[in-house]
């Protein structure tokens, strides 16, 4: 697995680290899709500040976590898409419909508190 | 569009997910090294993401050539990409936001070309496809 996914209470956390392929960005997603059934996670944060690229594919991609993680019952986050890669995905056309954005990890944190009633006190 | 090629050309083949990464990477480097600011780097190697992807996933291989172009002082980019593969039977309707014949978005072709500062798209069915665009450092 590319990217890891931490449990932080009731949400889960994951940390795109480097450029990744389709296949490993498709096994984010099915990863994150389990993962919120065995651990019973209210949200998912998917932080792609170090993603080199936002191409038509990943933002697909990113979309269908989203939309398949709410049909587990539990709302996703996108976080840390740079200014460079915003430029490029408005240019091309391409805009998350659909998908919540927070600016970093603690807007994204402080989003699911919001969105999910499971606060997590911090 | 061939009037004002440096040389520096670089070839990289297109036969896995992996070559998808390390065709956009290049280019980015490319750009960099060109002096292009990081925006625009970022343009090319998202363009280059898509065509690369395109050569995959329609015709299983092929390969992306990257130029240094000059012309009146100003340096740009080419990117041709190429393939053997089925070609395209309808360019108008490829070029269509949202249509796509394999199920994704559709956005990949007409957002390459909105990204580049000239495209050009050839290709016959059965023989291959080539598509040639440029961005320009201004």
């Amino acid at each position: 697995m590319q990217v890891p996914i931490l449990k932080q209470g009731p949400y889960l956390i994951a940390t795109i680290q480097s450029a990744l392929t389709d296949a490993d960005m498709i096994e984010l997603r099915d990863a994150l899709v389990e993962r919120v059934g065995s651990n019973r996670s209210q949200g998912v944060i998917i932080d792609v500040t170090a993603l080199d690229v936002m191409d038509s594919f990943a933002t697909g991609t990113l979309q269908d976590v989203a939309h398949m993680v709410r049909l587990r019952g539990a709302e996703t986050v996108i976080v840390g898409i740079q200014p460079d890669v915003a430029f490029a995905m408005v240019h091309m056309g391409l805009n998350l419909e659909g998908v919540a954005t927070s600016l970093d990890l603690e807007e994204g944190l402080a989003y699911l508190d919001r969105s999910t009633n499971a606060a997590t006190g911090r | 569009m061939k009037q004002a090629e440096l040389a520096a050309e670089t070839r990289l083949s297109v036969a896995s997910e992996r070559d998808i990464v390390r065709a956009r990477m290049r280019g980015r480097a490319m750009a960099v090294e060109l002096g292009f600011p990081a925006v625009t780097a970022t343009l090319v190697a998202t363009a280059i993401s898509e065509l690369a992807r395109n050569i995959l996933l329609y015709a299983r291989r092929g390969e992306i050539a990257l130029w240094v172009l000059e012309r009146g002082g100003r340096r740009g980019i080419e990117i041709v990409a190429g393939d053997d593969g089925p070609g395209i039977h309808d360019v108008t309707r490829a070029l269509q936001d949202g249509y796509s014949t394999s199920g994704r978005l559709g956005l990949g072709l007409p957002g390459v070309r909105r990204l580049m500062d000239a495209f050009e798209i050839s290709s016959r069915p059965g023989v291959g496809t080539s598509v040639r665009v440029q961005k320009w450092n201004d």
